[in-house]
C-alpha cells in the first residue's frame, strides 16, 4: 500500500466570522478518483481552492506528494511557505474552474501552450505539439486557432481541461465544471473526464452536483456539511444506502430538484 | 478691424512651426502620461503599504494642484535645486506627470475590470506575478480603456497653450509673438482656435474609431 498523495490534517478556514472548514482531515491515495458532494457553503469547493493555493488556511497542515504545501522545512523547522515553495508545489496540481476562466485574448492553442512555455521554458514547437495532442484528446483540434469567445461553454471547458493538463499535474481538481453549462453540453465535458480517468492514473478530485456522474466516476464519495465530512464511502454505499440523516436529506433534495442519480 | 488674408499668409509658416511643437508636446506628454499612469496604478496596488501610500499621496497632490503652477515649479523653481531643463522637456514632464495621475485612475478601473477568475487561472497555471501582469492582466485591461485614455490625451492637447508660460514655442506662444510684433491679434488668435478645432475634430473621429475597435472585449 502506497502513501497518500494528499494528506490534510486538521485544517480550519474562516471567511470573516463564517467557519467554512472546521478541523477537517482527509487523505487521498495516488490515482484515486474522489467526488466531493454536499450543500453549497459546506466547504467542498474551499478545499479545492486551498489545494490550488487560491485560499490560505488558518490552521492545520497539508501535505501533497510527500511535501508540505503551506510550510517548508528548513533545518528541521517548519516555516511558512514562501512564493518559491508554493510555485514548486503548484506544479503538482492543476485546476478546472466552473466558469472556465480561459484567457479571452489568446486563441485556444495559445491558452494551452502559455503556461508550459512560461513556467517550464518549453520551446514553442514542443509546446504546440503537446497542445495538439491534448486538444485531440478533448476533441478540440479543429478549434485550435479559434478565440474563446467563438466557443460554446462545453468547448471552453474542454479547452480549459487541456490547458490544465498541459502542465502534467499529478493531481487534477475539478470545481463544479459542468454547473455553468447548458444541459445539452454537460455530457461532452463529462465524457472527456471519463476518458481522462480511463487513460491516465492521475489523482482527481471533483466537486459536483452531477450525482449520476459522481456515482459512475468516483472510487470514493465524501459528503460534506458545515465544514466537516459527515459521511464517506464507495459511491454505492453513499448514493444507495446513506447512513447519516443529513446525507439522506441532501440526496432527497437533490433528486427532487431533478438531478440525475 | 478687418480680416487680412495677406497677413494670414505671412504668419502661417510661423504658426505651423508652433503647431508642430504643440503636437510633439502632446505626443510625448501622452506617452509619458501613459507610462507614469501605469506606474502609479501598479504602485498603488503593491502589497508594500509604504510604497502604495506614498505614491497615492503624491498622485493626489499633483492632481489637486493646477498644471500651470506645476509647470512654473518645474521650469523656474527646480533650477534653484540644480535641475535645469529645456522648456519643451520641462513642459512634457509637467504634462506627463499631471495627466499620469488621471490615466492612473483609468488603469485602475481597467485592471479592476479583469475578472477575478483570470487571476485564479493564472495562478493555477503557475504563472508568477510578473508573468500574470504582462501576459494576462494588462493585455486584457488595456483595450477597453483606450477610449478613456485617448479622451485625456485630447484634453491634454487643449491645455498645451499653458506651455507658453514657460517659454515653449508652441502654437499659442508663436501666435502671441507675431501678434505682439504686428499689433494684430484677430488673425493669429483666430488661427490658433482654428488649428485646435481642426485637430480636435480629427481626434474625436479617431477616438470614435478606437471606441469601436477596442471598446469591448469578447469573453
Amino acid at each position: 500500500m502506497s502513501a497518500p498523495i494528499i494528506k490534510i490534517d486538521g485544517i480550519s478556514k474562516s471567511f470573516g466570522t463564517f467557519k467554512v472548514l472546521d478541523g477537517l482531515s482527509m487523505q487521498v491515495m495516488p490515482g484515486e478518483k474522489l467526488a466531493l458532494i454536499g450543500p453549497s457553503g459546506s466547504g467542498k469547493t474551499t478545499i479545492l481552492r486551498i489545494l490550488m493555493t487560491l485560499e490560505r488556511i488558518d490552521s492545520g497542515h497539508i501535505q501533497v506528494d510527500g511535501e508540505h504545501l503551506y510550510h517548508m522545512e528548513r533545518n528541521g523547522r517548519l516555516l511558512t511557505a514562501d512564493e518559491r515553495h508554493l510555485a514548486k508545489m503548484r506544479q503538482k496540481i492543476g485546476m478546472v474552474f466552473q466558469l472556465f476562466n480561459l484567457f479571452p485574448h489568446k486563441c485556444v492553442i495559445d491558452n494551452v501552450t502559455l503556461a508550459p512555455m512560461l513556467t517550464k521554458g518549453v520551446p514553442r514547437a514542443a509546446a504546440e505539439k503537446r497542445a495538439m495532442e491534448l486538444l485531440d484528446m478533448v476533441g478540440m483540434v479543429d478549434k485550435a486557432k479559434a478565440m474563446p469567445a467563438q466557443l460554446s461553454g462545453g468547448q471552453k471547458q474542454r479547452v480549459a481541461i487541456a490547458r490544465a493538463l498541459a502542465l502534467s499535474p499529478k493531481i487534477m481538481l475539478f470545481d463544479e465544471v459542468t454547473s455553468a453549462l447548458d444541459p445539452e453540453l454537460v455530457d461532452e465535458v463529462l465524457n472527456v473526464m471519463r476518458k481522462l480517468a480511463a487513460e491516465t492514473d492521475m489523482t482527481m478530485l471533483l466537486v459536483t452536483h452531477e450525482m449520476g456522474f459522481a456515482h459512475d466516476f468516483a472510487d470514493r464519495v465524501l459528503f460534506f456539511d458545515r465544514g466537516r465530512i459527515v459521511e464517506e464511502g464507495k459511491p454505492d454505499e453513499i448514493f444507495r444506502h446513506p447512513k447519516q440523516e443529513r446525507t439522506q436529506g441532501f440526496l432527497k433534495k437533490i433528486i427532487a430538484a431533478g438531478h440525475r442519480v | 478691424m478687418e480680416w487680412d488674408w495677406d497677413f494670414v499668409r505671412q504668419i502661417l509658416p510661423t504658426l505651423i512651426e508652433g503647431v508642430k511643437i504643440t503636437i510633439l508636446a502632446t505626443l510625448l506628454g501622452s506617452v509619458l502620461a501613459a507610462v507614469v499612469g501605469l506606474g502609479i496604478a501598479l504602485a498603488r496596488r503593491s502589497p508594500n503599504r509604504a510604497l502604495s501610500r506614498t505614491v497615492g499621496f503624491v498622485a493626489e497632490f499633483i492632481r489637486g494642484t493646477p498644471l500651470l503652477v506645476q509647470l512654473y515649479f518645474i521650469f523656474y523653481v527646480l533650477p534653484d535645486f540644480g535641475v535645469l531643463l529645456p522648456p519643451l522637456v520641462a513642459g512634457v514632464i509637467g504634462l506627463g506627470l499631471h495627466y499620469g495621475t488621471y490615466t492612473a485612475e483609468v488603469y485602475r478601473a481597467g485592471i479592476d475590470n479583469v475578472p477575478r477568475g483570470q487571476w485564479e487561472a493564472a495562478k493555477a497555471c503557475n504563472l508568477n506575478a510578473t508573468q500574470t501582469w504582462t501576459h494576462i492582466i494588462i493585455p486584457q485591461a488595456i483595450p477597453p480603456m483606450i477610449p478613456a485614455l485617448a479622451n485625456y490625451f485630447i484634453a491634454m492637447f487643449k491645455e498645451t497653450p499653458l506651455l507658453s508660460a514657460i517659454t515653449v514655442l508652441e502654437l499659442m506662444n508663436q501666435a502671441k509673438s507675431v501678434a505682439n510684433t504686428y499689433y494684430r491679434y484677430i488673425e493669429p488668435i483666430t488661427l490658433v482656435g482654428a488649428f485646435f478645432l481642426a485637430i480636435s475634430l480629427f481626434s474625436v473621429v479617431l477616438l470614435r474609431w478606437l471606441e469601436h475597435r477596442y471598446g469591448r472585449i469578447e469573453r
